[in-house]
């Protein structure tokens, strides 16, 4: 009597196992797209085809050009504009564009599309051209000309950023809303799934040499565990965005390398200079000397290297000082700081307090860039061991420019982008500008500083502008204003079956059309 | 009285289309209230999740406050979604600008299609363990069984699903972890969720069958000689149904409700993939949107249950009758 249940039970098993090998085989991973098709997959999500909501994706996986380009040393390069000069006044930029471009719908490439396209994006408050001086963007015959109210040598370098990525005429609907994704970069988009994949192929009419691969498709992934395994499994050939455990795990694969570069973006501790305690130098240096940088990057960035000795990280060529007395880790000298600013032990001897009130400060967060959150807990220890309760409270990142545009925020522990456009010298000006920014400084200011900014906006090189940047450095490393606390790298999982593949630290492109199938 | 069948049908239908009414209209104003009460600004959060961290600034938090009438009095946005809904607009996503219906129908689907399949693996592993466990109560499979109930129960999905990735996707190379191809990409997180249900779908297969086997009417249907195959088709799983569809009923709204994790660890674009992104982005038309989804679904489900449970047992329950 047993045997037909039995039977039952073991075929209801095997035809499960069967099923799912079955579909599981079929799918495949990356081998059955050898060759032909880049997959890449990282983080970050397609959350609009604007290209200011866009996350940079569609300059970044060459489908849109921008007017003017850089290189993987961030200096500018000819994109859809060959040579481009301001007028005698200064006020009047004009970009002669390359000729016999086309979009990817068989449309020309003229200075009145992409004098319409930069209109649009330059009406965009989020986009840093809304920042710029601009009067009007005009087609002149075959030139753009782009007119400002006042000099802005900046202007070629603003035009670098992704939201200036230009779009046919065929992308917007009545309203101006972009309804499809229409560049003229060597690949044109064939899928596009919202928030979560854009597959591309190369661009028959592109204007240069065509690419070798022939397409990309790029996937969301929202875990760095789940993105470790595919890179170390080899089933995407371009992993972004892998924490240090997922890293270790590629190391030790084969068939697959990491690649990196440093980026010119800092982890700092952006300070309200208007806090009682803080707005004390005293009291910002002793934040500053309590921290042990090499150790807190090798436990939590899993490099040594990353430890900030000064604001600007040596891929800000022009910026970082080699000279510059590094920063340091000093608990003693943290502590007489500390001492002379007023603050006594309390009763208990566990914190330092001055006039009965304790050294108490909140420290805010999020968790976009995953190492954050650890960094700030171990930045709340240090403190600890020298009598400072920081409270490490982990939000969203739109908390910090809420609480400093309403003068709440005490301390904040955020990463800066230097070169968000190519130029560094405009994030650097916005993040030390005498009024405070939102992710820069807070209620501080330095007339040495504000000068010698302005000596290098009026003229960018030479001597002169060297000794301001120097003076620049050398302010921010004696008053802190924001504490350095470490680089960064950018890494990615490299498949060895595709070579050329180059990390651009500004991510303006991905330049996976100058990659090639290994044989 | 005469027909009670027809009317029973139509009893559960009207109960449940007046319960999904009220449910819809709670879960709305509750889940916008909720919101309100999260700290921060919320200006300032959908314009992070429109254009990433590096490019909020208040000037781009002031121009989605404006676009969005965000600075009109709460009562005043509530009672505007609450006319929309009523003609079935349930309007656009705040960090998409694409409709709420345009972002949550794939992602309904989405997480139907991994709940089905989940479902479906977990009666096939549970009711294979269930009715062999239940042969011989005590002996070494069914202590094999509780063994299993005892691990599937005790594994965070997370967990076994990084596991099942490693060692499937990883090492064996047989699949894909994340994205890839309809059916391929639904092996791994279908396969996660279905061991995390099939231990208790285990055990209650299994008391259901030893309750069935001892009851007279089997013992009878033995009797006069039916052959066990007849007997467990006929006697055994029909009425074992009785016990176990509402279970399952239970474990899918469960299971609706659990993807969340199992969604975000293999890029499953379902709709908790979608609830957790309208909570973290202060989308409030998806997050309403999505929650109405998922309470309709429960009241579907357990519609579903009714209906089925109705037609599997057909004694009548209404006090009338039964009187």
């Amino acid at each position: 009597m047993n045997t037909p249940s039995r039977r039952r039970v073991v075929s209801l098993t095997a035809t499960l196992t069967a099923a799912l090998v079955t579909t599981a085989c079929g799918g495949g991973g990356a081998s059955d797209r050898a060759r032909t098709i880049a997959r890449v997959v990282g983080p970050f999500e397609i959350h609009s085809l604007e290209p200011t909501a866009s996350n940079g994706l569609f300059t970044r996986l060459e489908v849109a050009d921008t007017v003017v380009s850089s290189d993987v040393e961030g200096t500018l390069a000819p994109g859809l504009a060959t040579t481009w000069q301001p007028s005698a006044d200064k006020l009047t930029w004009t970009f002669d564009l390359v000729d016999g471009a086309r979009f990817h719908d068989g449309t020309p490439v003229d200075a009145p599309a992409v004098a319409a396209s930069l209109t649009k994006t330059a009406a965009d408050a989020a986009s840093p051209l809304a920042g710029a001086p601009i009067a009007k963007i005009a087609a002149v015959g075959e030139t753009l000309n782009i007119s400002l109210s006042t000099p802005d040598p900046t202007l070629p370098a603003l035009l670098t950023h992704y939201s200036a990525g230009i779009l046919a005429p065929s992308s917007y609907d009545g309203a101006g809303r972009v309804t499809k994704v229409v560049g003229s970069g060597p690949f044109e988009v064939t899928e596009l799934e919202l928030p979560s994949s854009i597959t591309t192929r190369r661009f028959t009419g592109y204007r240069g040499d065509q690419p070798t691969i022939e397409g990309v498709e790029f996937s969301v992934v929202g875990r760095a565990e789940t993105r470790a395994v595919m890179a170390a499994s080899g089933q995407a050939d371009v992993v972004f965005g892998l924490e240090p455990a997922g890293r270790q795990r590629v190391d030790a694969a084969d068939g697959v390398s990491m690649a990196s570069a440093l980026q010119p973006r800092t982890v700092l501790l952006k300070v309200n200079g208007a806090h009682p305690a803080l707005k004390d130098v005293r009291v910002r240096r002793a934040l500053s000397l309590m921290l042990d940088r090499d150790r807190i990057a090798e436990a939590v960035l899993r490099e040594k290297d990353l430890a900030a000795t000064q604001i600007f990280p040596p891929a800000l060529a022009t910026w970082n000082q080699p000279d510059l007395e590094p920063l340091t880790h000093d608990v003693d000298r943290a502590r007489d700081l500390l001492t002379e600013a007023g603050y006594r032990p309390s009763a208990d001897g566990k914190t330092l307090e001055r006039d009965g009130k304790p050294l108490r400060l909140t420290l805010t967060t999020y968790p976009d860039r995953p190492e954050l959150p650890p960094l700030a807990t171990a930045i709340q220890e240090a403190a600890r061991a020298i009598g400072i309760t920081i409270d490490v409270a982990v939000g969203n990142s739109s908390e910090i420019p809420a609480k400093h545009a309403d003068g709440t925020l005490e301390l904040a522990l955020l990463t800066k982008h230097f070169a968000l456009v190519s130029d560094p010298f405009v994030s650097i000006a916005e993040t030390f500008a005498a009024g405070g920014a939102e992710w820069g400084v807070m209620n501080w200011q330095d007339p040495a500083l504000t000068t010698s900014l302005a000596t290098v906006a009026q003229q960018p090189t030479g001597p002169a502008a060297d000794a301001a940047r120097h003076e620049v450095a050398s302010v921010i490393q004696e008053q802190l204003p924001v504490v350095p606390v470490a680089w960064y790298r950018l890494n990615a999982a490299v498949s060895d079956r595709l070579g050329g593949f180059v990390i651009d630290p500004i991510e303006h492109s991905w330049r996976l059309s100058e990659t090639t199938w290994v044989p | 009285m005469t027909t009670p069948s027809v009317p029973r049908t139509v009893r559960i239908l009207t109960a449940r289309l007046a319960q999904a009414c009220g449910v819809a209209l709670m879960v709305s104003v509750v889940c916008f209230l909720v919101v309100q009460q999260l700290p921060g600004d919320a200006a300032y959060r959908i314009a992070a999740g429109r254009y990433g961290a590096d490019l909020v600034d208040s000037a781009a938090a002031q121009g989605v406050r404006q676009e969005l009438g965000l600075d009109r009095p709460v009562w005043q946005q509530l009672g505007d979604w609450c006319a929309d809904l009523f003609t079935l607009d349930l309007g656009r996503s705040l960090v998409t600008t694409r409709t709420v219906v345009d972002e949550l129908g794939p992602a309904l689907l989405a997480t139907l299609q991994l709940a089905a399949a989940a479902l479906l693996g977990a009666v096939l592993i549970g009711a294979a363990l269930g009715t062999e466990a239940a042969r011989r109560p005590g002996g070494i499979v069914d202590r094999m069984c509780a063994a299993w109930v005892a691990a599937s129960r005790a594994l965070p999905p997370f967990l076994l699903g990084i596991g099942l990735m490693v060692v499937l996707s990883g090492r064996a190379g047989w699949m894909s972890s994340a994205g890839g191809d309809g059916l391929a990409a639904l092996v791994l997180p279908a396969l996660t969720l279905a061991i995390c249900l099939s231990g208790l779908f285990a055990r209650i297969i299994r008391d259901a069958v030893i309750e069935v086997h001892q009851s007279a009417y089997v013992q009878f249907a033995r009797t006069k000689g039916l052959p066990e195959r007849v007997v467990i088709i006929r006697h055994t799983i029909r009425n074992a149904l009785v016990a176990v569809v509402p279970y399952v009923g239970v474990q899918a709204v469960v299971l609706i409700e659990g993807v969340v994790v199992v969604e975000s660890l293999f890029s499953w674009d379902g709709l908790g993939h979608a609830l957790v992104h309208a909570v973290f982005w202060r989308d409030v038309p998806v997050l309403q949107g999505a929650s109405l989804v998922l309470a309709l679904l429960i009241v579907a489900i357990n519609t579903g249950v009714d209906l089925a449970v109705a037609a599997l047992d057909p004694r009548p329950r209404h006090a009338g009758v039964t009187a």
